[in-house]
This record gives C-alpha cells, structure tokens and sequence, in this order.
C-alpha cells in the first residue's frame, strides 16, 4: 500500500493530464455543440405546431433527425463514423477524433433541450411581444432566449455530466482522459488505487459543474421576488 | 374606426368544427370606449385576437381606418401591430428584464435599438401610470395591479392608435381594478386613443365604457350605448350578465 505523498509522486502526472484531457473533451466539443444545437432547438421551437413559425414538415424532418442521432448509443456513433471524422478533422483517433462524435451526439441533446427551456417560457409573454409588432429574429433573441437564460444555463449542467460520461468511452479511441485512465489501470492492470482517484477527480468535476450552474442559474433569474 | 364585418372563425376539432366567432359585425368609432362582453366561451377573446390577428379570421373583414387587415403580412403586419397596443389578463411582462426595459419593448421592436429618447419617453409612461419608482424593479417583484399598470405602459410605448385590453382587470382585485380602469378612461379622455375592452364584467363596462357589444356562443346579440344595454337589455344574455334574471330558478 502507497502512501499519499508516494500515490502522488508515482501518479499525481498521469491523473493530472487525464484531467486535463477530459476537460479539453468535454468542453472543446460542448462549446461547438451549443452553438449548433441552441440554433436547431430554435429552429425546433419556431417550427413546431401553434408556435411562431409553424412549418410541420421541417419541424417533422429535423425532429426525426435529431431522434436517430439521440438513439445512437455513443460507442457505437464514434465507431460508425471513424471515416467522417477522418474526412473531417484528418484522424480518427487523439483529442481531435473525438471531436466529431461528441458534437454529432450532443448537438442533438442540446436542441432538445433548448426547445425544452423555450417552450417554458410563459405563452402570454410571448404573444404580448407578438402584439407589440416585433419581428420573429428579434422575440428570438430579445425575449425568448432572455426569458429561457435561466432553465438553460440548468441544462449546461446537465449537458456537460452527460458528455462527461461519453469523454470516458471517448478515451477507448485513444484520447486519453480520465474514464481511460480508471479502465486501463483499473480494469486491466487491477491498480484500484489510480482507479479509485480517477473515479474520484471526475466526481469533483460534476459537483463544480453543478454547483456552477446552479449559481449562474440563480443569479440569472429575476423569477423570484426573493434574492 | 374600426369596422368588423361578417367575421367568422371556425376551428377544426376532433368533436366536428366549432364556431367561436359566427358573423359577428361591429363598428367601433375613434375615440370610444367599446366593450365586448360576454360569458366565457362567448368568442369575445377571439374577436379581440382576431382584431390583432394573433389570430387569423376564417372568414369576413377587419377595415380599420379605410384597410381590410386581414391577411396583413411580415413588415405591414408589424406596423399594424404597433398603432393597435394590446393588454392582456395574464400581463404578459418579460420577467428577466426590469420594469423599464419591459416598457422600452415597443421600441427595441420597432427600431432595433433602444434610445436615452426613449428611455425618457419611457419613464413619462412609467409616471403616468404611477409606476415610475419601480423602473428597476423585476415583474416578479411587484403585485398583480402593479404589473399590469406597467403593461399599460408598454402598450403606450407604441403610441398606438387603439388600445385592446384582453380581459385586463379579470385577475385583479377590486382597488386595483379602479386604478387600472381610471387610468385607462385619463388615458382616453387625454389622448382620444381608442380602446375596446373585453370583459365579463358589467362593473367594468358601466364604469369605463360609452358603448358595448354582447357576444354569446360567438354571435353578437345585442349592442348599443351602455345607457340602453343597462336599463333596457333586450336578451337574456345581457339580463344574465347584468344579474337581472332569478339565478335560483
């Protein structure tokens, strides 16, 4: 049995890169998947039936899409798609082959989610900026997308654990992390220790991100008389 | 003026189509104060959304001030929207943006941006309607007859020509009911602005209105001046909705 300053010395580098890897993986792809899915779950809500932009037959087609990436399970999306992300980022495997596969299975989530927080937002305060003659951009991101900010900013968290638990299938293609680091060491090699602290440093990251959001969420939200 | 004719709306249900607007004609001259009332389920809130087109008409015309309006699109919908404020019972307030933004809507929606001019003009509005001190404050921060007083202020932000108030005072309690009614009746007295009031209330149609509609099942049964609807109604609707048939027979 290691002591905790011979734990350290013999693994406190290893660990410390898998942190950082996993953190690349999970926000690297999450950043790009906001940008894309905040867009189609716009989209979603606009075009949905009753909404602001009724248009069922796109809404049915990006529904449907959205629905075959969702029902994906990861490890086999990554798989699937090796030669795309070959194409596209010039390898399949490392930081950047995961980059594609994360995107293509969270853009998706997050749409679903966006539409979600969108379509809490009160109809009666849509409509009166309807009455007021604004534009559909500008109720878009005048008033929806402020009105949502807050139910939002609460998916990021749950956005960010769940990409958090794909980056450790993601590190089987070689990108490295700490999901990669519980299993090779853990799994294979029996050192429960490494797995232990790997198990324990990802349980850190999903209080902070939680713990985060919630605050932001808070903060954000001018819902509540009390403050 | 406003001139509906013949306007129907029909909406396909499961049940077989169901009329909530069946032929209904009103004329509502400038400068009035024009209630519609009626039992809920009447239509009358359809009439009023269908004036706004937040609702399309199945069938008929809207001519306000000389133009059909109805099938009015994109910029010219938009423009129209603005010379016709709406409020609504639900207030329908942004409750992430302070009192005074709210009120500076109207102009971020018809300018793309919102001026020190405006913010200006905007807390005029905010002391007219005694809400001024609480240009800071959030929505959820203030009572019922407050947000609604507030409304009111963004509906004026438009500068509008007609004022349609949906319910306004439904969810209010009586003292803030008299608030936001007076306000309403300064407003038209000061300005000649035109609004129509829709209501169940016959309190708030003696109290502001000079002329009135009554809608049952989606048709209009009966109009005229306020004075004669209340002292000779002629249809049972109106009797029932002024208290005067034996509710226990």
């Amino acid at each position: 049995m290691l002591s905790f300053s011979e734990f350290v010395a013999e693994y406190g580098q290893l660990l410390f890169e898998g942190t950082f890897e996993t953190l690349l993986m999970l926000l690297i792809p999450t950043a790009i998947s906001y940008a894309l899915g905040t867009a189609l779950g716009v989209v979603l809500y606009l075009t949905a039936p009753g909404s602001l932009r009724p248009a069922p037959v796109l809404n049915a087609v990006l529904g449907w899409i959205v629905n075959i990436f969702r029902s994906f399970p990861f490890i086999v999306l990554m798989v699937s798609i090796i030669p795309l992300t070959r194409l596209i980022m010039g390898t399949g495997t490392g930081l950047l082959g995961t980059i594609p596969p994360l995107v293509l299975t969270t853009a998706p989530f997050i749409a679903r989610m966006v539409e979600q927080s969108l379509a809490e937002v009160p109809r009666a305060s849509v409509e009166a900026v309807e009455a007021c003659g604004a534009s559909t951009p500008r109720i878009v991101f005048s008033a929806l997308l402020p009105e949502a900010l807050p139910s939002i900013t609460r998916g990021v968290a749950v956005t960010l654990i769940a990409v958090l638990g794909y980056t450790a299938i993601a590190g089987a293609v070689g990108a490295g992390g700490l999901g990669d680091i519980a299993i090779r060491y853990g799994y294979y090699r029996y050192e429960q220790e490494v797995m232990i602290a790997a198990v324990v440093i990802i349980v850190v990251i999903v209080q902070v991100i939680q713990t985060v959001c919630d605050v932001i969420a808070r903060k954000v939200d001018h819902r509540t008389a009390r403050k | 003026m406003i001139q509906i004719k013949h306007l129907s709306k029909v909406y396909d249900g499961a049940a077989g189509a169901a009329h909530a607007l069946d032929d209904v004609s009103i004329t509502i001259a400038d400068g009035d104060i024009f209630g519609i009332i009626g039992m809920s389920g009447a239509g009358k809130s359809t009439l009023v959304r269908c004036i706004n087109l937040l609702e399309q008409p199945t069938s008929g015309e809207i001519v306000v001030d000389g133009q059909n309006i109805v099938g009015l699109k994109g910029a010219a919908l938009r423009a129209y929207r603005r010379r016709m404020a709406m409020i609504f019972q639900g207030f329908g307030l942004l409750s992430q943006k302070t009192v005074l933004q709210n009120v500076c809507f109207p102009f971020l929606a018809a300018n793309g941006k919102v001026t020190d001019e405006n913010r200006s003009h905007a807390l005029e509005l905010l002391d007219l309607v005694g809400m001024a001190e609480k240009a800071a404050s959030y929505p959820a921060q203030l009572s019922g007859g407050q947000q609604q007083r507030v409304a009111i202020a963004r509906a004026l932000a438009c500068d509008p020509e007609y004022i349609l108030c949906d319910e306004a005072t439904s969810a209010l309690d009586p003292a803030s009911t008299n608030t936001v009614l007076k306000i309403l009746r300064d407003i038209n007295r000061d300005t000649g602005v035109t609004i129509a009031v829709i209501t169940h209330s016959m309190d708030v149609v003696e109290k502001i209105c000079k002329n009135v509609a009554v809608l049952e099942h989606g048709r209009l049964v009966e109009q005229g001046s306020v004075a004669e609807v209340f002292s000779d109604p002629k249809t049972h609707a109106a009797k029932v909705l002024l208290g005067r048939v034996d509710w226990d027979a």
